[in-house]
């Protein structure tokens, strides 16, 4: 197991350097020039041409390349263009709320998926199993702006139990930092909630007829060691796969909630920098991205060897 | 018999939770008492699966309900009793064994902890206590090593095995009644001996009453004391074993007991060609298992011999049966023959051309068209969305022909198979599995083939459905002058249809001749031993009557 992870772990290197070599002529390829969003409007030719040749954006695309990877196996990011800090300082000032919400959302959904998918597999074609259904419809279509400025609505605003906006973090205490992130990760989980639960209630509809769920009544279980215990580990597979890819994209994918609930992540810095043309940053954190990716894939591929034993990695 | 029955099933009726409710069980009445085996025999379809089913109280909620009648365990009725009483008779006071061992345990738990659950559903006892009633309970069955099972996922498992674990769980707690629903149907012959001889030997020391499902009558005459004969959610008849199969008064169960193949071989055809069609000289297949890493590092992998040096011919209009156990290789011989698997060395002589070192769809074009296959299961061989007509002239199409002759020759062969023609632009769900099967033959047929390979193709069929498609098997065979490679567990099949026999062991051909000898005179240990495992074998069913031991 342990071969296999540090096998996995050099497959990521190639991985990553593709992900690098896209990641930069993309950037190039896209209309829009850094020095002129430095300089303004009124900079003249020159003063455009001295920035360019400061920042080296003047050398030829493989020079710029090979600059920036050496650099990089040497830690050193880069610079960010508009603000002058390296963005790996930029880029740890923002992360920890991001992951903070990605990690809150995620428990919750699977806090609630879970039961609710084993409930309406359960009861299927029963009114638990419509209801969840109708709930998860909604979940998908809503869009996630309009579910947090309604969380918003009914809970901040109306009933005062939560603060609207902002964020604390987990060092100030679990009490102010739980207060406020349980909304906006509430809002970044709907859709995250209405998928999981799909998946998992028809993964458990598979399962429930398998002749070993038979047998496990037939022992006179009672029904929630059946379906937990028995039927729900054997669903597993399909439901951490969602779970794992689901998350990543929750690290990518927060920039409208970190706006509606006003949280310093990294979605927003993804805009600000996308806005101007930061090209380090941007690499940066596309980067680091694609990085997440890889890793929660091989921790999914390892959680299937731990829910399956008949899973074993050569 | 003065002793209360066990099990008391009375004016039992079950219908179908539809809005239309059809009639599953209509109205059975049995009872099983103390140390008895009562037989429930029939056909699928003829409702011996949901008898047990309501028993245990498992019907398929919001499939099926009880609608009339009662069924008392001891005197209490379980149809009228409430889920937590029923859960707590469950595992209990009557257990059950399913049919299927492979998938009939958790594969994510262990056998230790599933057998764990039993006593923790139902005894307050301490870990300690559990985990040596579950050893002791793994050594009663007759388990290797009762501490490694314990630890062990059901993977790491034999069937055999795992059918063992099954047991043991269902009589770890001494129930009164135990159910077995085909507990031996999925095994091969020699696990399925001793299986049913666990069953009597438990059961015995228990005092144990049986309820036991099975479709086969051989398993009927070793293991009841009595027997009900079930069609259509009825009981047609009931009595002592003995009886009934010696003296039925039915005529359903005369045909039921007719349609069982005699052990014995029938005559030897005479040959009557010289043409050979087929014919594998020293044919060698192993698997390598080998991790993308070992290969790259040049490394050896782990391999497996699964045909051992196979020879044998086939002239034209002969029947070839190769008979063996899970594992023999002989599924393998099959897929070689086909070309589905590429053989590691010898040579398969089809029309004389060896195909064997043939490569590319367009060099086997020829072998694919002369060498035909007709699979085990009906029910998933034929696509379920494509329409008869299509499946049937798929091939032909392929090799060139034009698609209104072919469908005009489609409908012909189904008339040759006795479907009606308009089955042409039906579905395969519109038939039943026997119609399933005549039309695979059919589909085989279009190609016009020299050999047919039939790999079980008669094993997921009803005995009197097996006997009509054997019997147009053999009609085919004639009409059409083929060679056929029957593939088959079953000793009584073979016996009857085929000319010559080889048996087969881990890979390897252990006896090979003509049928007559090799079942009537086996030479081989083995051959004497799967011939002395075929279930019912000192019962004659043409004659009604005990074959006497011979002496």
């Amino acid at each position: 197991m342990l071969s296999y992870f540090l096998r996995r772990l050099l497959m990521a290197i190639p991985v990553m350097f593709f992900v690098a070599v896209f990641v930069f002529l993309l950037l190039r390829l896209t209309p829009g020039d850094p020095a002129q969003a430095i300089a303004g409007d009124q900079a003249t030719p020159a003063q455009l041409q001295q920035i360019r040749e400061s920042l080296g954006l003047n050398e030829p695309l493989s020079v710029q390349f090979v600059t920036w990877i050496g650099r990089m196996a040497h830690g050193d990011f880069g610079v960010s263009l508009i603000s002058q800090q390296p963005v790996l300082k930029m880029i740890g000032q923002r992360i920890g709320p991001t992951v903070a919400l990605a990690l809150v959302a995620m428990g919750l959904t699977v806090l609630i998926s879970l039961p609710m998918g084993v409930l309406a597999a359960w009861r299927h074609g029963g009114l638990t199993d419509r209801a969840v259904m109708a709930f998860s419809v909604i979940g998908f279509s809503v869009p996630v702006f309009v579910i947090g400025y309604v969380l918003i609505g009914v809970f901040a605003v109306n009933l005062k139990w939560f603060p609207v906006q902002g964020y604390k973090p987990l060092a100030d205490g679990i009490g102010p930092f739980a207060h406020r992130i349980f909304l906006p990760g509430l809002a970044l989980a709907s859709i995250y909630i209405a998928l999981v639960s799909r998946m998992t209630r028809a993964s458990m509809l598979e399962v429930l007829r398998e002749d070993y769920v038979r047998t496990a009544r037939a022992k006179g279980l009672p029904e929630i060691v059946v379906l937990f215990r028995h039927a729900l580990r054997n669903a597993a597979i399909p439901i951490l796969t969602v779970v794992g890819t689901g998350f990543a994209m929750m690290i990518s994918g927060v920039v409208v909630t970190e706006t509606v609930f006003n949280i310093p992540g990294l979605g927003r810095l993804v805009v600000d920098a996308v806005l101007a043309r930061d090209y380090p940053l941007i690499q940066a954190i596309i980067l680091l991205t694609a990085g997440t990716y890889v890793l929660i894939n091989l921790l999914i591929d390892l959680s299937y060897a731990l829910t399956d034993p008949r899973i074993r990695f050569q | 018999m003065s002793v209360d029955p066990v099990l008391s099933v009375r004016n039992l009726k079950v219908a179908t939770a539809a809005r239309r409710p059809a009639e599953i069980l209509k109205g059975i009445s049995f009872d099983i008492h103390p140390g008895e085996t009562l037989c429930l025999v029939g056909e699928s379809g003829s409702g011996k699966s949901v008898t047990s089913l309501v028993t245990m109280g498992l019907l398929p909620r919001g499939e099926l309900e009880v609608t009339a009648g009662e069924a008392r365990l001891n005197g209490e009725d379980i149809v009228a009793a409430t889920p937590a009483r029923t859960r707590a008779l469950r595992g209990a006071d009557m257990a059950m064994i399913f049919q299927e061992p492979m998938t009939a345990l958790n594969p994510v738990l262990t056998i230790g902890l599933q057998m764990d659950e039993v006593f923790r559903a139902h005894r307050a006892m301490r870990a300690p206590d559990r985990k040596a009633a579950a050893l002791e309970a793994f050594a009663s069955v007759g388990l290797p090593s009762p501490a490694r099972i314990h630890d062990s996922y059901p993977h790491q498992l034999s069937g055999g095995q795992r059918q063992r674990v099954m047991i043991a769980m269902a009589l770890a707690l001494k129930p009164k009644l135990l159910i077995a629903d085909e507990p031996t149907t999925a095994l091969d012959v020699t696990t399925q001996k001793q299986i049913l001889e666990l069953i009597r030997r438990l059961q015995e020391e228990q005092n144990t009453a049986v309820l036991f499902i099975t479709h086969d009558m051989g398993v009927v005459v070793d293991i009841a004391d009595r027997v009900c004969v079930m069609r259509n959610g009825e009981i047609v008849e009931t009595g002592e074993v003995e009886k009934v199969l010696s003296a039925p008064r039915q005529q359903y169960t005369r045909d039921l007991l007719a349609a069982v193949p005699a052990l014995t071989p029938r005559p030897a055809r005479a040959p009557h060609s010289q043409d050979r069609v087929l014919e594998l000289i020293e044919v060698n297949k192993v698997f390598s298992l080998q991790s993308a890493i070992s290969r790259l590092l040049g490394r050896e992998g782990h391999s497996v011999h699964a045909v051992n040096n196979v020879s044998f011919r086939l002239e034209r209009g002969r029947t070839l049966g190769i008979v063996g156990e899970s594992g023999s290789g002989k599924s393998t011989v099959a897929r070689c023959v086909l070309r589905l698997e590429d053989p590691s060395s010898g040579a398969i002589l089809v029309n004389g051309h060896d195909i064997a070192p043939l490569q590319g769809q367009r060099a086997l074009a020829e072998a694919r068209r002369a060498v035909q296959m007709i699979f085990q299961d009906p029910n998933r061989s034929l696509n379920p969305r494509l329409r008869i007509g299509e499946s049937l002239i798929e091939g032909p199409m392929n090799a060139g022909e034009a698609r209104v002759a072919a469908l005009a020759r489609a409908g012909d062969l189904l008339e040759v198979v006795r479907l009606p023609r308009d089955s042409l632009d039906r579905y395969p769900h519109q038939f039943s599995g026997g119609q399933r099967q005549r039309i695979a033959i059919a589909r085989a047929l279009m190609m016009s083939p020299d050999v047919i390979v039939a790999d079980e193709a008669v094993s997921a069929l009803d005995v009197s459905v097996q006997a009509q498609v054997l019997d147009l098997l053999a009609e085919v065979q004639q009409r059409q002058n083929l060679a056929v490679l029957f593939i088959t567990h079953d000793l009584r099949v073979a016996a009857q249809i085929c000319d010559d026999v080889m048996v087969m062991r881990r890979g390897e051909v252990v006896e090979f001749g003509p049928a007559g000898d090799i079942l009537a005179r086996p030479q081989h240990d083995y051959t004497r031993a799967l011939i002395e495992a075929a279930p019912g074998r000192d019962w004659d069913f043409a004659q009604g009557r005990r074959i006497p031991e011979p002496a």
